[in-house]
Formats: structure tokens, C-alpha cells, sequence
């Protein structure tokens, strides 16, 4: 399981967007999404729900997950480690801005 | 049409094979992908290497790549006068077209790729990054941003032309985050939804708060009896300057925390923490040397009382 990020990227306007949105705003194909959420690198609102629905936030990551699918040549797997490998570097990175930010 | 080297961009020969430029495609991409890279230009530094890859990879492509010719990059060019018939109608003018979307817009006659003319599909999502100043991203604001996006016409073939985009930037963003304007992208075409915005929010850094996530940190420097003694300051904040006690006994490296004057976060906001520094004057004349001599002779402060066990084996 991927770890949300700390401070989620809020949307200005829409706090839930639908399956077929997320289909189109990724570019990737339905079932590469399915197996994105099935590793948990996507995390629909209610997993068990016949229609899946996402907090606005998942955009942003299944449009990650397509760029990295597609410039490097991964499978939702492999794209998958990687997100969660980049979720870890960016909270580690979150949390040396604090403790820097508290050294003065 | 300018020309752009795309040979030179993923640093391979001309007669390069297809596992070679694949190899330095993958090369490049691991270096400067915008998503895993930290390196300066990354962004546009892979835009370029991609561009090229996008073509060389691709033998059709590169063949008529490879009949352009050899140029110096940014010459002006003009392709042979048979591609004009690729793009429909025959009344091509090459004049205002960017290699890349040339050569995307060949996939497109070459794979069948390019949709049925009269199916709904959806507008294409545009990005742009912005650049705000801690001001702009603590009190929210509206920007005017120009960019260039690339459309299909109404024959279906990719053009650039220049947008003018104006947006409402909400108070509280933070570096780093990005932002979603539903239905500001490109228009739908055949009656499909129109796509979306994306901002990347770059904020300035500020010279005296620091940001973490939605608090602030601001340096308080007291002077040694102000710690002992406690004061009363006047602290700068984002909104305006506050009044902030100190209590007599304040530490050096304490947290005095002003809940809710940080980043707005929804309806609430994070916290202003003021960092406890203790300076000390260099320069002190001889009377203010004497009173330090008193306080240092009647003092019974031992800061160093836990360590005297282990100096005294």
C-alpha cells in the first residue's frame, strides 16, 4: 500500500472525480488503471463500490503514473514501485524542509 | 519551420541503430525525467529529449526526418513539396508548424490513429507552471499568463497558437503543488467535455518565513536577559505584525507558536512558529563587562550540572 502523501495537492474547484475522468485525464487504458488500483498505488474512495469514485488528488498520480509508463517503458507494476518509491522520497523531503526550517 | 536536431538531442550519430538511440533515449530519461529528476532544466532539457526520441524511435518517422536533410539547428526549413498532400487538403502551409506536431500529425495518417471525424472526443489538458511570491500564495490571487498550446484545426491537424489564460489562485498554495481548473484546457471537439488545466505552483522563498507544509517558521532572536527576564516583542506575521510575550525562563531553540496565523488550509489555517535564538553582543564595554562579572560572581547557574559527573572521573 502507498502511503498518501502528507500534504495532498488540493483541487480548487472538484473534491471528487469519477472513473471515466480519471480515465481521461491519465490517458491510460482502463485496465492499466484497475491494476494500479488493485496494487494499491490508487486509492478509489470506496474500494468495494460498483463504480469507483477518487478524491481529486488521484488525478494527479494516475497522470504520474501514465508519464512514467509511458517515458520509461513500464508495466502498472513497475509503475507502481516507482510511485511508491518517489511518495517515500518526497516525505522524507518534507520532512528535512521542517527540520531545516527549525534549525533556523 | 525550424529545423531542430534530434540526433543531436539524444547525443547518437546519424547511422545510429535502433538499440542505440533506444539506449540513449533511456540514458537521458533517467537523468532528466521531470517526475524522478532534480537536476536544473530538467523539465525542458527531457521535452527535447523526447521530442526526438518520439520520432527517431519510429522508422517511418525517421526516414522523413532523415529527408530533410542536414541543417543547423533554428535554420529555417522547407519539406519536400509532396508532404504538403499528407494533411488532407493540399493547401498546407508549413510556415507556422512545429517539427514536433509535423511529425505527430504523420502518426496519425500513417496508424489510422487520428479519430472518426465526427465522434465526440475530449479536449486536450494543458499544463503551465507559475511562479508566485510568497505574498501572492499566502493572500490567494489572480494571474494573466500567456502560453502556447497545440490544437488540432478544424481539418484535425496540430497547430500552435498562443492562449491567454487568467485564473483565480486560491490563498494557501504551497511550493511544489499542483493545481486542477476543470474544463480551462483545450475545447472538445464534436460536442466532447473540454479538457483541463494543470498548474504547477512554484512560490518564492520568502527572507524570513520559512515554509513547511501550511506553518511558517520565523526567527526570534532575544537578547540573554530578555530570555531571563521575559518581554514583550512586536513579531512581523504574513497578516500583520502581532504582540508576542515571552515568558521570563524562555529557551534558546523553543517554539512559541501563533495558532493559525501560518498558510490558510481550507477554512482553518497552519500555525506561525517563532523560533527562540539567544543572541549575545560581541562588542561590550568595560561597565556592561563589569555587570556580567557581578551576575557571573553571585550566580549559582551551573548549565553544564549534567556533565559534571563524568568530568569529575
Amino acid at each position: 500500500m502507498i502511503a498518501p502523501t502528507q500534504d495532498p495537492p488540493r483541487v480548487d474547484t472538484i473534491a471528487e472525480v469519477t472513473w471515466t475522468q480519471m480515465v481521461t485525464a491519465s490517458g491510460l487504458t482502463e485496465s492499466e488503471l484497475a491494476e494500479l488500483v488493485q496494487y494499491g498505488a490508487l486509492e478509489p474512495r470506496d474500494p468495494r463500490a460498483a463504480t469507483w469514485t477518487f478524491e481529486a488528488r488521484w488525478l494527479f498520480v494516475a497522470r504520474k503514473a501514465s508519464r512514467l509508463r509511458r517515458d520509461f517503458d513500464l508495466d502498472p507494476h513497475g509503475v507502481s514501485v516507482l510511485l511508491s518509491y518517489l511518495d517515500r522520497i518526497e516525505a522524507l523531503e518534507a520532512e528535512l524542509r521542517k527540520l531545516r526550517a527549525q534549525l533556523g | 519551420m525550424k529545423y531542430k536536431d534530434y540526433y543531436a538531442a539524444l547525443g547518437v550519430e546519424r547511422s545510429a541503430t535502433a538499440d542505440q538511440i533506444k539506449a540513449a533515449y533511456r540514458k537521458l530519461a533517467r537523468k532528466y525525467h521531470p517526475d524522478v529528476s532534480k537536476e536544473k532544466n530538467a523539465e525542458e532539457r527531457f521535452k527535447e529529449v523526447a521530442e526526438a526520441y518520439e520520432t527517431l524511435k519510429d522508422p517511418e518517422k525517421r526516414a522523413a526526418y532523415d529527408q530533410l536533410g542536414r541543417h543547423a539547428p533554428g535554420e529555417e526549413i522547407r519539406p519536400p513539396p509532396d508532404w504538403g498532400q499528407s494533411f488532407g487538403d493540399g493547401q498546407f502551409s508549413f510556415d507556422d508548424v512545429d517539427l514536433a506536431d509535423l511529425f505527430a500529425n504523420l502518426t496519425g495518417r500513417a496508424g489510422g490513429g487520428r479519430r472518426a471525424r465526427n465522434m465526440p472526443h475530449p479536449g486536450q489538458d494543458f499544463e503551465a507552471a507559475v511562479r508566485l511570491t510568497f505574498d501572492q500564495a499566502f493572500t490567494g490571487t489572480e494571474i494573466e499568463f500567456d502560453m502556447t498550446v497545440t490544437e488540432p484545426d478544424a481539418s484535425g491537424t496540430l497547430r500552435r497558437s498562443p492562449r491567454k489564460i487568467k485564473v483565480r489562485i486560491p490563498k494557501g498554495v504551497t511550493d511544489g503543488q499542483k493545481l486542477r481548473v476543470p474544463g480551462k484546457g483545450g475545447k472538445g471537439v464534436n460536442g466532447g467535455p473540454d479538457g483541463d488545466l494543470y498548474l504547477d505552483i512554484e512560490v518564492a522563498e520568502h527572507p524570513l518565513y520559512r515554509v513547511v507544509g501550511n506553518d511558517l517558521y520565523i526567527d526570534l532572536p532575544l537578547a540573554p536577559w530578555e530570555a531571563v527576564l521575559g518581554t514583550s516583542v512586536q513579531l512581523p506575521t504574513p497578516a500583520g505584525a502581532v504582540s508576542l510575550k515571552v515568558a521570563p525562563g524562555t529557551r534558546a531553540g523553543q517554539q512559541l507558536r501563533l495558532s493559525g496565523r501560518g498558510m490558510a488550509r481550507g477554512s482553518s489555517a497552519g500555525h506561525l512558529f517563532a523560533l527562540v535564538r539567544i543572541e549575545v553582543p560581541t562588542v561590550v564595554d568595560d561597565a556592561h563587562k563589569d555587570l556580567y562579572r557581578k551576575l557571573a560572581e553571585t550566580s549559582n547557574f551551573d548549565p553544564r550540572a549534567h556533565l559534571a559527573k563524568e568530568t569529575a572521573r
